[in-house]
């Protein structure tokens, strides 16, 4: 009996084991960064140049930091989920608005929506590699003591804000 | 028209103009591979900013042995990535400023984690990466071994009379069939 149960058992492990490998995105790669202080920036902020906005202004409260762009293609298809979000008014979400012209960032604003508190302007990139972002659009989750704790790769669903994101925010801000 | 009297079959220099026109693709197709690796080693001056020589060799072999997160199968030196541009003028700053080739990596695997190396470092993580093919090959050899060693203790089968008479009728019924 052990002769036909072996085989069928290592192939029933194989089944398995290419089924979830079926399911795993290879593009995204796990950020070294989550459960770490996020790394401090000091940027302009989008609509008002003169003024800045840095990661010690945002100490002491749960906030998304959405990375985009107005040469994001699949930044538009996340910005109607993201608008409607911001209405709950559940948590503040700040942009980081990478690698754009101010223009541009501005016009596309206006198109398809501002769900953002405030944007900030990361011309050359360089915050955006400080924060190991390599596909637009991404969003991180920063709790009150700065530390990022979630970072989505890609355009947010309005699955994964409900079974992922939200219930994230809820735990962090919930918590002392 | 030089062409035209090449290809004329009947023409007396046919050979050596079958000869010039392969000697001629055979240039095309070396300038054509060739260019392909002097784009990568131009990627340097590229990106702009000019790399003091000193440095452009460390420069190539940093750059090669790095990932690109975009395109992830290619290198930072071959990717036309912008964000790969981005990474490659990191690398030159933190060069010039007279950093080391480890601490270049280590800022790029703190942002990026060990993915962005193309020879990620021995670690939990990794584990399976560098040992499971060896330990694959382990439990081959393995079940190899046992299955020859129980094929080869199988009892050498015993005949009786009976089936020792009928082994000989059929042999010599062949021996038969084959004189006949």
């Amino acid at each position: 009996m052990t002769r036909y149960l072996l085989p069928l058992g290592i192939f029933g492990v194989l089944v398995a084991l290419l089924f979830v490998g079926l399911h795993l995105d290879p593009r995204e790669v796990p950020s070294p960064l989550i459960d770490k202080p996020a790394p401090a920036f000091l940027l302009p902020q989008l609509h008002e140049p003169n003024k800045t906005l840095s990661r010690q202004d945002l100490l002491g409260k749960v906030y998304l930091l959405n990375v985009w762009a107005s040469w994001c293609a699949s930044c538009r298809d996340e910005q109607p989920v993201l608008m409607q979000f911001a209405q709950t008014r559940q948590v503040e979400m700040y942009g980081l608005n990478y690698k754009d012209q101010r223009d541009d960032a501005l016009r596309w604003l206006e198109m398809f929506g501002n769900p953002y508190v405030a944007s900030v302007s990361d011309t050359d990139g360089r915050v955006g590699i400080d924060w190991g972002v390599y596909g637009v659009p991404e969003t991180f989750l920063i709790d009150r003591s700065g530390t990022i704790r979630y970072k989505h790769i890609g355009p947010v669903s309005q699955a994964d804000l409900d079974t992922i994101l939200l219930p994230k925010v809820r735990a962090l801000q919930g918590a002392p | 028209m030089p062409l035209l009297t090449v290809l004329t079959p009947r023409s007396i220099r046919h050979d050596r103009g079958i000869l010039k026109l392969l000697r001629a693709l055979c240039a095309v197709a070396a300038l054509l591979i060739f260019s392909g690796t002097l784009g990568t080693a131009s990627a340097a001056r590229l990106d702009g900013i000019d790399l003091p020589e000193q440095y452009e060799t460390r420069y190539k072999a940093l750059i090669d042995q790095l990932r690109c997160l975009v395109c992830q199968n290619e290198t930072l030196a071959d990717s036309n990535a912008e964000l790969a541009a981005d990474l490659r003028r990191e690398v030159r700053e933190m060069m010039v400023k007279g950093k080391s080739d480890q601490e270049i990596t280590e800022f790029l695997v703190a942002r990026y984690g060990d993915f962005v190396l193309y020879n990620p470092p021995v670690k939990s993580t990794t584990l399976m990466l560098w040992y499971g093919p060896f330990a694959l090959l382990a439990l081959g050899v393995l079940i190899a071994i046992i299955t020859v060693r129980r094929r080869g203790r199988t009892e050498p089968t015993t005949l009786n009379a009976t089936q020792h008479q009928q082994v000989q009728d059929l042999l010599r019924r062949q021996d038969e069939e084959k004189n006949s």
